[in-house]
């Protein structure tokens, strides 16, 4: 008795379900864009003539915060984005949550960044030096360490499916230690530096330097989630051009 | 229990036919103590006050050396395919992997720093205290070591990336690994308070190494 | 003598099974069934997806789609607990004596490890237990692999290329061993270039891979 069998050609069943999401998401990209020019708009012109220059409390140099705080709350709002992701892919097996995963992590490594330089701009003419041991920072600076690992580890895979479960194992595993080092960073900065840095985010700040702040942070939101957007459907995009390249290729290798 | 423990046992027989590997853990160990006073200056005040975390930082070096020699001869020469089918789980396999990577990159470390407070003039009460701080640091460090070698396993370059995955997460155990040895002034008691600290994080990454190191090694293989 | 004590019945289901290598589908739609007793041979090019098949069937590669199933089995213990795979890396630790590696295996796999010493005798390697397994030639090294396959008391063996690195006297020993193993209820996969020598061609089915113009 002999079975005989041959490949069918249905990969389409295996790129289909990303490829609903590339398509119902085309007509949200453009609206996205111009909501976030919009909020940047409104942040900027609120940070330039709404707020105070500066206040008795943060320094002289105010309007850099606008920028520092929202960058630090995407710092771990984006790894909180990856973090789901990859419960997604560990767990549920969706689909599109590794491709999620993979368009944050270079965004979150970006923000982080920029949360520490504008926070070093800011920290500045209070420390007198452009870098402080201080608790926030420190942790700041671990946690973009943490994405350029991530980063790093995507791109030594060849096979980046396989490198999306593994990439999640670690990202939990991440996610489980940051609360641990951010915990160990403040005790350790407490020991050893019994003055704190000023925080700029008490629960009584005044609603004009607080408004502005809200908006901005928003603005950033939506640029994170749009970028992301961006980024997930080139992904796609370049997983099916691989996918069409290999095909032809092992055609043409069974042809011969 | 016995497939447990075959487990262990053969990581330490095949440990003991390469006998040069522990000791150039333990010769790098000390290596690194010995390089520091070059670079800081031999002031054994200077030394001394230094001391925890100089060999709190040649521990965690030589812990990342050693960390892919955990999983790689495994997986290159079929062993972690057929561990899969075995009947003991696979985090359990792990497991026993781990104590055993314990007793061979850490437990040399803990017994060699008797030369390390020599070169860096600790006195008596620190030595034993850094002791300590390695017996209860080290479990979590090799369990990292662990997540990291079984994450990049799979990597034929994966020994040069292993490293940097685990170091911002290994802050936490240099943090109170250092201040259960020497806490700075001003901070009474907290030696002990460090010292719980990291015996509890060692105890949480053990836990959940066999699990986070299967699954890797299963996500890996696919 | 070990391995004469009837093997537990299993009956290995495959449907609608898709797989491949990657991200390259190598097979689809692979519907068969393996009864205990009977062996499927694997037939086909290189390339064409015979040891991603096996490794699909022995749960180390995540199929694309459809269904494997080892009916008869324990459904609360893992699949994995059925498969005897014997693949071409050798698992073996040169600094290890010959017996020791197969003590280690043997209880790792719940098998007898009173009976490693039989083992050794079956595939020839009796007189040689205590040597460093470093020492044996590479067809000594796949008789040992050999060895602990049939120690590890499986039902279901997964076969990639069993014949490879081996003389003729070695493949006489596998097609042996795969009819001891089939006597016993065992069933078998195997993906080969040779015909395997086994005594009853009446048990052997055959599914080739590939394209086949």
């Amino acid at each position: 008795m002999s079975i005989d069998s041959t490949v069918k050609g249905n990969w389409f069943s295996r790129i289909a379900h990303p490829g609903q999401f590339a398509s119902w998401t085309r007509p949200v990209v453009l609206p996205m864009a111009i909501v976030t020019a919009l909020l940047f708009a409104i942040a900027f012109w609120m940070a330039f003539f709404v707020s105070p220059a500066a206040s008795e409390n943060v320094g002289t140099t105010l309007r850099i915060l606008y920028i520092h705080v929202p960058n630090a709350w995407l710092s771990q709002f984006v790894y909180a984005v990856m973090a789901a992701s990859a419960l997604g892919t560990l767990v549920w097996r969706h689909p599109m949550a590794d491709v999620s995963m993979k368009a944050a992590a270079p965004l979150g490594a970006t923000f982080t960044a920029l949360a520490l330089f504008t926070g070093s701009l800011w920290g500045r003419p209070t420390w007198g030096t452009y870098w402080e041991w201080d608790g926030r920072m420190t942790s700041t600076l671990v946690l973009l360490f943490i994405y350029l690992g991530i980063v790093a580890l995507w791109r030594a895979f060849d096979d980046q499916l396989r490198a999306a479960r593994i990439v999640a194992i670690f990202t939990l595993v991440g996610a489980l230690n940051i609360p641990i080092v951010k915990f160990s960073v403040d005790w350790w900065s407490s020991l050893h530096q019994p003055t704190s840095v000023l925080r700029p985010d008490g629960p009584r700040m005044p609603a004009n330097i607080l408004t502005p702040l809200l908006v901005m942070t928003l603005a950033f939101t939506t640029l994170f989630l749009l970028l992301h957007l961006v980024r997930m459907r080139t992904e796609i995009r370049r997983r099916r051009l691989y996918t069409l390249e290999r095909n032809r290729a092992a055609a043409l290798e069974q042809r011969a | 229990m016995t497939a447990f423990l075959a487990v262990i046992g053969r990581d330490l027989r095949l440990a003991a036919k390469n006998e040069g590997e522990v000791l150039t853990l333990v010769l790098f160990f000390v290596s690194v103590g010995v390089i520091v006073p070059f670079a800081i200056g031999p002031d054994s005040e200077t030394l001394r006050r230094l001391a925890p975390a100089i060999v709190w930082i040649a521990a965690f070096l030589s812990m990342l050396l050693g960390l892919d020699r955990l999983f790689r001869p495994d997986f290159e020469d079929g062993t972690l395919t057929l561990f899969r089918h075995a009947r003991l789980p696979l985090p359990a396999i792990v497991g026993g992997k781990l104590i055993a990577h314990w007793l061979l990159t850490a437990l040399p470390l803990v017994l060699a720093t008797p030369i390390l407070a020599l070169l860096l003039s600790a006195d008596l009460e620190t030595f034993w205290r850094v002791v300590l701080s390695l017996l209860l640091g080290t479990p979590g460090l090799a369990a990292l070591g662990a997540i990291g070698a079984g994450i990049t396993v799979t990597l034929r370059r994966g020994g040069l990336i292993a490293p940097v995955l685990i170091t911002p997460l290994a802050i936490p155990i240099l943090i109170f690994g250092v201040a259960t040895i020497a806490p700075p002034a001003g901070a009474a008691g907290s030696a002990s308070a460090a010292g719980l600290f990291l015996a509890a994080i060692s105890l949480l990454l053990c836990a959940i190494t066999p699990f986070a190191c299967a699954l890797a090694i299963t996500a890996g293989e696919d | 003598m070990i391995g004469v004590a009837p093997l537990p019945s299993r009956t290995l289901r495959v449907s609608a099974l898709a797989g491949g290598r990657g991200e390259r589908w190598l097979f689809a739609d692979l519907d068969f069934v393996v009864p205990p007793g009977r062996i499927l041979l694997l037939r086909g090019p290189n390339g064409a997806g015979k040891t991603s098949l096996l490794m699909t069937l022995a749960t180390i590669v995540r199929p694309f789609g459809g269904t494997i199933e080892i009916e008869g089995r324990d459904p609360e213990q893992p699949i994995g607990a059925e498969i005897g795979l014997f693949g071409h890396r050798p698992a073996i630790k040169p600094r290890l004596s010959v017996g020791e590696n197969l003590r280690f295996w043997t209880e790792l796999y719940g098998g007898d490890v009173g009976a490693v010493g039989d083992g050794l005798d079956l595939v020839g390697l009796g007189p040689i237990g205590a040597l460093d397994a470093g020492y044996l030639s590479a067809g000594q090294t796949r008789r040992l692999a050999l060895a602990r396959l049939v120690l590890s008391n499986r039902p279901v063996w997964l076969l990639d290329e069993p014949t490879s690195a081996l003389d003729k006297q070695g493949e006489s020993l596998v097609g042996a061993l795969i009819d001891r193993h089939l006597d016993r209820g065992g069933l078998a996969v195997s993906a080969t270039h040779q015909d395997l020598l086994l005594r009853d061609p009446g048990r052997v089915d055959t599914l080739q891979l590939g394209e086949t113009a």
